[in-house]
């Protein structure tokens, strides 16, 4: 189940490993992106950390960590490929994963049809 | 496309021939040290004078300029520069004045006329700003910014206090974090309102003991005057955190109200968004800050004095100060054009400036109103914040469109996408010295573009056409750059 912030990440909670990245909303918002700022492996974050920089055309935007936990991987193919988040925001675009994440801090955040709604104004 | 100076390279070319040192020479009484000659000749484009000329002529006529057009960039103010202030600042006694005078012996009476300036030109910004005292020393409006932390973390410190943390707003120019951060602040983000001003109750909740400073930007960078400036002053002051005034829209209220009577204790200019000096192309620049009574030991060293019998000098003795920030007293030259243009417009002619820089404004937003969407829609001050949200929506036309579109209509762009806070923004700011017939083409071009959108969106892909290189891909140039030949 995919949950949203107010600050256009997305976080995905599977077996124990969050994966996050930012919004299909937020990549339009930012236009063509140019570069990213990826986390360290081992980093720990608590929620609402800035754990990212990205960069567009347009804009730069720090990139906040959706719940707190550690980084365990990061996705090392966007250093090359930023525009992989244009493309593919919510699924190959993903910026890094996080182990130790408390489930109930995902209580707080937005669901899909919630965060579309968000999105309108 | 005109081509690279290296690419007007013919081999052999030259401007001016030198004539080969003899033998006699090079052994001679006084020879070249061996380490200082050189094997080959250095790669530099051969070309003659005249190819010279002509390639920096051709570019420079490129070159878009207030001088040649309207040039509405929100939040930069382009102000047009007088041409008496760079008379003035021409003048020999000033131009071939040497820095280290008034240091030598007998320099003092050779430099009273310089020192005059510096010290008149901190009681006219006191004056204009409601502050005790100036440094004209910081070198750029950003300068600026890190010396005002830099006096309020010495301020702190002096009174044994700690504290750690810088309120800015999120609709803030990036200087600000950028500027506290340097001085070793950290930053904590508070939000907008509905109605553009500073959240009172997200500013309450982040207000804490730890709070040193609230750095705000008044008018706001979303052209507003912020309603709330005197209750937010009000709360920091009992919390024992200081105001900080981000001069860079003080050319919108100049005459009208001052940082000081409105609670700041610090404050710094941007002269050439304020009093009319040039914006360098990244320098030189001015920044002069200045700050309430209890902040006067922490200035920077020197400031000028003026003793009772009418003399001018540098008081260098200032125990608390918190130092050098700039070599020698700043860009003089920079502030001597700012100090031109005060006494040339007079205490009353700030006050008209100010007073059109914002009729022009609201003008255009009045003739904008229908066709674009105005996200904080009231009366606004220097400049007006226009969104192609509608726009985007309906036909995929972007503020970037307008942006190309307005190029080939032959007016420089509005600032787009900044503040950040606003989608698709379009920050137009005409300036006082703009006529009513510029406004109304500038006008009338966007109102054209607004109808286009409509009618045939797809006309702008190619925006823009009448310059010498059209649209170019941006995104390709900041994913791949080609930073080496």
């Amino acid at each position: 189940m995919t949950r949203y912030t107010a600050d256009h990440e997305w976080i995905r909670l599977e077996g124990g490993i969050a994966t996050v990245g930012i919004s299909n909303h937020a990549q339009e918002e930012l236009g063509d992106i140019t570069y990213i700022e990826l986390p360290t492996v081992g980093q720990t974050l608590k929620h609402g950390d800035t754990l990212g920089v990205v960069e567009s055309v347009k804009a730069a935007s720090d990139i906040f960590a959706p719940a707190g936990g550690t980084v365990a991987t990061v996705n090392t193919a966007l250093e090359d490929a930023p525009e992989t988040i244009n493309a593919a925001a919510e699924s190959d675009g993903w910026i890094c994963t996080l182990t130790g994440v408390d489930p109930t801090e995902l209580a707080d955040l937005m669901t899909p049809s919630q965060y579309a709604e968000f999105c309108k104004d | 496309m005109i081509p690279l100076i290296f690419e007007r390279s013919v081999s052999g070319r030259r401007a001016l021939t030198f004539p080969r040192l003899t033998e006699a020479e090079r052994e001679g009484p006084l020879p070249l040290p061996a380490e200082y000659c050189a094997d080959e000749a250095p790669d530099l484009p051969e070309v003659s004078e005249l190819d010279v000329i002509r390639h920096y002529t051709r570019l420079s006529q490129q070159n878009y300029s207030v001088d040649t057009h309207f040039y509405p960039l929100g939040s930069c103010t382009m102000k047009y520069n007088p041409r008496l202030c760079e008379k003035v600042a021409a003048l020999d006694g000033f131009a071939g004045l040497h820095p280290l005078l008034p240091q030598l012996r007998g320099g003092a009476a050779l430099t009273q006329g310089a020192l005059e300036v510096l010290w008149h030109s901190g009681e006219l910004l006191n004056e204009l700003t409601g502050m005790a005292g100036f440094t004209l020393q910081p070198m750029a409006g950003a300068h600026g910014e890190l010396t005002g932390m830099l006096l309020i973390a010495a301020y702190h410190r002096a009174r044994g206090d700690t504290r750690r943390t810088v309120l800015i707003p999120d609709s803030a120019h990036g200087t600000n974090p950028a500027s506290a951060a340097m001085a070793g602040y950290s930053i904590v983000a508070v939000g907008t309102d509905a109605d553009g001003n500073v959240d009172l109750d997200d500013f309450k909740a982040r207000l804490t003991p730890d709070t040193a400073a609230v750095m705000l930007t008044c008018p706001s960078t979303l052209g507003l005057f912020e309603t709330h400036v005197r209750e937010l002053a009000d709360i920091a002051h009992a919390n024992g955190t200081l105001l900080y005034y981000d001069g860079a829209n003080l050319n919108a209220m100049m005459g009208r109200a001052r940082p000081g009577d409105l609670g700041f204790d610090v404050v710094h200019l941007n002269v050439h968004k304020t009093l009319g000096t040039p914006h360098g192309g990244g320098g030189p620049g001015a920044g002069p800050v200045g700050v309430r009574e209890a902040l006067l030991p922490f200035l920077p060293a020197p400031i000028v004095t003026r003793s009772a019998d009418g003399t001018f000098a540098l008081d260098y003795d200032r125990p608390q100060s918190i130092g050098y920030i700039a070599p020698f007293y700043g860009n003089f030259g920079v502030m001597l054009r700012a100090y031109a243009y005060m006494l040339h417009l007079g205490g009353n002619g700030l006050r008209e400036a100010a007073d059109h820089a914002v009729l022009n404004a609201n003008y255009l937003r009045v003739r904008l109103q229908e066709a674009f969407d105005i996200p904080y829609n009231r009366i606004c001050m220097h400049e007006v914040l226009l969104s192609a949200g509608r726009q985007h929506k309906t036909g995929g036309i972007r503020a970037l469109d307008f942006a190309k579109g307005l190029i080939d209509a032959g007016f420089h762009p509005p600032t787009i996408y900044f503040p950040l806070i606003v989608h698709e923004a379009m920050m137009i700011e005409p300036t006082e010295t703009e006529s009513k017939a510029t406004l109304d083409a500038f006008a009338d071009a966007l109102l054209r573009l607004a109808r286009l959108a409509e009618t045939d969106p797809g006309a702008f892909a190619t925006m823009p056409e009448s310059t010498h290189i059209s649209r170019v891909d941006e995104t390709r140039a900041a994913r791949s750059m080609v930073l080496k030949a």
